[in-house]
C-alpha cells in the first residue's frame, strides 16, 4: 500500500516530466529533413513541369530551363512580398532556401527590411546584402575555371 | 525529358543536405551561407565535370537549386572560352546567367517597393 506522501511525490514527478518535456527541444532533425525534402522536391518538380511543358511546345532545353528559373524567381519574390514565403520557410528550412526561390526570397526580404532607409540606399542597396556575396562567389569561381581552361588549351 | 519524380527526388535530396548542414552547425551557418555554399559547390563541381551528370538525371532537381546557378555560370564561361578565349572567361558566365540575375534584381526591387514588411 502506497502512503499518500509517496503518491503525491509520484504525481509531482509526473507533473515535472510533463512540464520538462514541453520545454525540452525535441529531436527535430528528422522532421526538418522531411520538410526540406518534400518542399524542396516540390519546388524543383514544379520547375521540371514548366521545362517539360515548354520543351513540348518546341522551346530548346536551355531556354526552357532558364525560363523555369525566372518564373520561379518571380513567384518567390511575389510570395515573399505577400508574406507567405517566410511562413513556409519556418517549416521548410533548407527546402525553401536551397532552390533559386530562396535566392529571390533573400533579395526581397532583406530589401523590405530596410525600406525605411529609402528606395535608393535602402531597398536598392539591401537587395544585394545576400545576393551580393552569392554572386561574388559564383563569378569568382566561374572566372577561375575559365582561366584554368584558357591556360590548359593554349 | 526528365520525369517529374526524378526532379522531386534529386531536388529534395539536395535540400536535405542543406538542412543537415544547417542543423549540425546551428547557429553559425545562416541561410546566406547556405546560398553562397551552394553556388560555390555547384560551380566547382561543374568545373570538374561532375554536375552535368546530376542535371542529366535530375533535370530541374539539379538546375533549380542554387548549385544549378553556379553550374550555369561555369558552363557559360567554359563555352565562351572555346569561342573567344580569354575574353570569354570574363563574359561567358554572366551572359549565360543574365536572365536569372536580371529577373531576380528587377522583380526583387519592384516587389520590395510595392509591398511593406509584415509584422
Amino acid at each position: 500500500m502506497e502512503t499518500p506522501d509517496k503518491k503525491i511525490k509520484a504525481i509531482e514527478k509526473q507533473e515535472y516530466e510533463d512540464l520538462a518535456s514541453q520545454i525540452r527541444p525535441k529531436p527535430k532533425l528528422a522532421r526538418n529533413m522531411a520538410w526540406a525534402f518534400v518542399v524542396g522536391g516540390l519546388i524543383c518538380m514544379s520547375g521540371q513541369w514548366i521545362i517539360n511543358y515548354m520543351v513540348s511546345l518546341g522551346v530548346s532545353l536551355t531556354d526552357a530551363s532558364t525560363s523555369a528559373s525566372c518564373i520561379l524567381i518571380f513567384l518567390a519574390a511575389l510570395f515573399t512580398g505577400l508574406g507567405y514565403y517566410n511562413e513556409l520557410g519556418q517549416h521548410a528550412g533548407a527546402g525553401s532556401i536551397v532552390p533559386i526561390t530562396g535566392f529571390a526570397n533573400a533579395i526581397v526580404a532583406s530589401a523590405l527590411e530596410y525600406k525605411r532607409e529609402g528606395y535608393i540606399f535602402g531597398v536598392g542597396a539591401r537587395i544585394f546584402s545576400v545576393a551580393g556575396p552569392t554572386l561574388v562567389f559564383g563569378f569568382v569561381i566561374a572566372v577561375l575555371v575559365g582561366l584554368i581552361k584558357v591556360f590548359l588549351t593554349s | 525529358m526528365v520525369p517529374l519524380y526524378m526532379a522531386f527526388l534529386v531536388g529534395g535530396l539536395l535540400c536535405v543536405i542543406g538542412q543537415i548542414v544547417m542543423d549540425a552547425t546551428k547557429p553559425t551557418v545562416t541561410p546566406g551561407h547556405i546560398l553562397v555554399g551552394y553556388i560555390s559547390a555547384g560551380a566547382i563541381l561543374s568545373g570538374l565535370g561532375l554536375y552535368q551528370p546530376l542535371v542529366n538525371i535530375g533535370g530541374a532537381g539539379a538546375t533549380v537549386p542554387l548549385s544549378g546557378f553556379g553550374h550555369v555560370l561555369v558552363q557559360g564561361t567554359l563555352k565562351a572560352v572555346e569561342h573567344k578565349g580569354l575574353l570569354g572567361a570574363f563574359s561567358g558566365g554572366v551572359e549565360a546567367a543574365a536572365a536569372g540575375i536580371t529577373t531576380a534584381i528587377v522583380f526583387g526591387y519592384v516587389v520590395a517597393v510595392i509591398f511593406n514588411p509584415k509584422g
